[in-house]
């Protein structure tokens, strides 16, 4: 991955130099408009309402303001139950999928395992057809009775064909005489699992992980799908949808603070609550990324 | 194949319950996998059922009318069906083409640059809008494309344009939806690339440029030759999935009730979600999402046919 194609005894021709002049204009380019969207609303949040008013959105705050910000600290209830909720569904939902993930790529790569290609079809075919959105929702609401329950989003999150078949082949890289010598050792197929092979596949772990926390962090669909107004902590990303798309949300939260209506930060509101809800996201975003990457690689490879 | 393990001798026949309890802790390992698929992708699959009747909610799905193909009759008659398809299946074109275009042009790019740190923050920049959530894409958008405060119209106006009405001109948002499209998932896209450049042979680089080869020349016949089976397979996998839209990009930019952005920006998922919530022609929805599933069936096995053509270790079945 590190070293690029080297080609260093070679002289810089001009062929040479107009290809880096395009790649790093292009590509400084397209990384630059990638985060310029961020300080966009990251300036915006942090700009007095009149501000926007006159002059618009903007990258820097013409007239500073923490107002916005001020009132959605003030009355803080609503975004750290959202908070505590997104948590909640993260760490249970990557964990608990995690684990069934990993067993079920395990198995499904034992050369021994007699039933491998039917179980592998039977996820498989779930990719090619399916019965659509409204016999689901038909499902989840009448007859598992998951209504304003978080169930309804925890669990059609854990698990994914496209997870389970790269779990696969991370651990086809595992050769199968370990899991055999273990076996004439007299370890059953659970400690075999549970004590040879989960310690190797750690990178494969922290990849898999990594994309269920990223759904559940960013999960919005099913929780707007299934989660009603009733439900007093909505997730993180079905709060700001709220807040967003329903200027009732802010008036109200306003009218907590005393605020008078007319002074309501509608739009800068907005923004504050997207860079409280995915800010501390951000901070972890460049540690965990290489996993990502790696997984990506994999996944492409052999999937 | 359930081929025995070769050092085993081979073995009489044995009954299908032997069979299953010598194999019983693995089919345990999957088990939680089997019941999660079979209660959330299978069970909903006759209720599709719900495309041959005139569901209301009263009657219930086994004493609501049976009327055949009405159903889809009308979504033809209407044009809906015809809208949906074409919208849809033109969206995916353009993402696939210009999407694997651009990833590959990013990929090339990157691996002809020496500056290491350079490399490492602009991938970790272009990474960046992979992460974030639907949700918050719509919001983006909002901010550059709003009509009073927005940044494109701020722009056009200190340039001394009249201000643009985004949010009302359907004309505008094929190019907004693909840029978006291009915004997301570029980063994303290019690593597989740059991860087959990485594997390439680089004795094979070194050799044509001794040769005498300028930069050009090694990409057009070195580089690009080396990448097109790859580039082929991902053409024929998301060939699969032309029918699938990407309903969280399309509903939070487009909003659930802005139709006078339909004509350009209804997809499948969209109306079929419309039908279900706002509409709740739960018979409706399910008629488009069968027309769906069995179409994309088709469409899948065509590709996969092609696949098997192409390269025969990449099919899929």
């Amino acid at each position: 991955m590190e070293n690029s194609v080297k080609n260093r005894r070679i002289r810089m021709d001009a062929s040479e130099i107009t290809v880096k002049t395009i790649g790093y204009t292009a590509i400084s380019l397209f990384a630059l408009s990638c985060l310029l969207p961020f300080l966009f609303v990251l300036g915006t949040s942090l700009t007095s309402e009149s501000s926007v008013q006159k002059h618009g959105f903007n990258i820097w705050p013409r007239e500073f303001s923490g107002f916005a910000y001020k009132i959605v600290f003030e009355n803080p209830g609503q975004i750290v139950g959202a908070y505590a909720v997104t948590i909640g569904l993260t760490v249970v939902g990557t964990a608990v999928g995690l684990l069934i993930v990993a067993m079920t790529g395990y198995a499904l790569q034992r050369p021994d395992f007699e039933y491998r290609n039917k179980v592998s079809f039977f996820i498989y075919f779930t990719t090619l057809f399916t019965g659509g959105l409204v016999p689901f929702y038909l499902l989840i609401t009448q007859y598992l009775h998951l209504k304003d329950n978080y169930l309804s989003v925890l669990l059609p999150g854990l698990m994914t064909p496209f997870l389970i078949i790269m779990m696969k082949s991370f651990v086809r890289s595992i050769p199968h005489a370990i899991t055999e010598s273990a076996k004439i050792d007299g370890a059953g197929d659970f400690t075999i699992f549970l004590r040879l092979i989960l310690p190797m596949t750690t990178p494969a772990l922290a990849t898999i992980g990594l994309f269920l926390a990223l759904g559940y962090w960013n999960e919005w669909y099913h929780s707007m799908l299934f989660l009603s107004p009733d439900v007093k902590y909505r997730p993180l990303q079905l709060f700001l949808y709220n807040v967003i798309t329903s200027s009732d949300f802010i008036k109200n939260s306003a009218a907590m603070s005393n605020v008078p209506l007319r002074d309501v930060p509608l739009e800068t509101m907005k923004m504050a609550t997207a860079i409280v809800a995915t800010g501390p996201v951000m901070l972890f975003y460049p540690l965990v990324q290489r996993y990502f990457i790696k997984g990506i690689t994999v996944g492409a490879v052999k999937g | 194949m359930d081929s025995l393990h070769p050092s085993l001798p081979a073995q009489p026949k044995r009954s299908g319950f032997q069979r299953l309890m010598r194999n019983r802790s693995l089919l345990l390992m999957c088990l939680p996998a089997i019941v999660f698929f079979l209660i959330f992708a299978y069970l909903p699959m006759p209720g599709l059922y719900l495309a041959f009747i005139n569901y209301n909610y009263t009657d219930g799905i086994f004493r609501s009318q049976f009327v055949g193909f009405d159903n889809f009759r009308f979504l033809v008659i209407t044009g809906d069906l015809w809208r949906l398809t074409f919208n849809t299946i033109a969206y995916n074109i353009a993402f696939i083409l210009l999407g694997n275009v651009v990833q590959i042009a990013v990929a090339i790019l990157l691996n002809e640059m020496r500056a290491k740190w350079f490399k490492k923050t602009a991938q970790t920049l272009m990474f960046l809008p992979y992460f974030i959530s639907a949700v918050l894409v719509g919001l983006i958008a909002y901010n550059i494309l709003s009509y009073d405060y927005g940044v494109l119209n701020s722009i056009l106006q200190s340039l001394g344009f009249d201000k643009a009405k985004v949010y009302s001109n359907p004309n505008v948002w094929p190019f907004i939806i693909v840029l978006t499209y291009l915004w997301q998932s570029t980063g994303y896209g290019s690593i597989v690339y740059f991860a087959a450049i990485m594997g390439m042979d680089h004795e094979m680089i070194e050799a044509a440029q001794i040769d005498g080869a300028n930069a050009f020349q090694r990409i057009r016949h070195i580089i690009l030759p080396w990448l097109k089976p790859t580039f082929v397979i991902l053409l024929l996998f998301s060939l699969g999935g032309i029918l699938r839209g990407n309903f969280g990009l399309f509903f939070n930019l487009v909003g659930a009730s802005n139709s006078s952005l339909f004509p350009t920006t209804d997809i499948i998922e969209t109306y079929v979600f419309r039908a279900l919530m706002t509409n709740f022609n739960f018979s409706m929805g399910s008629a488009v999402s069968m027309y769906q599933s069995v179409f994309g069936f088709l469409v899948v096995l065509t590709a996969n046919w092609l696949v098997k053509k192409v390269s025969p270790d990449n099919s899929l079945f």
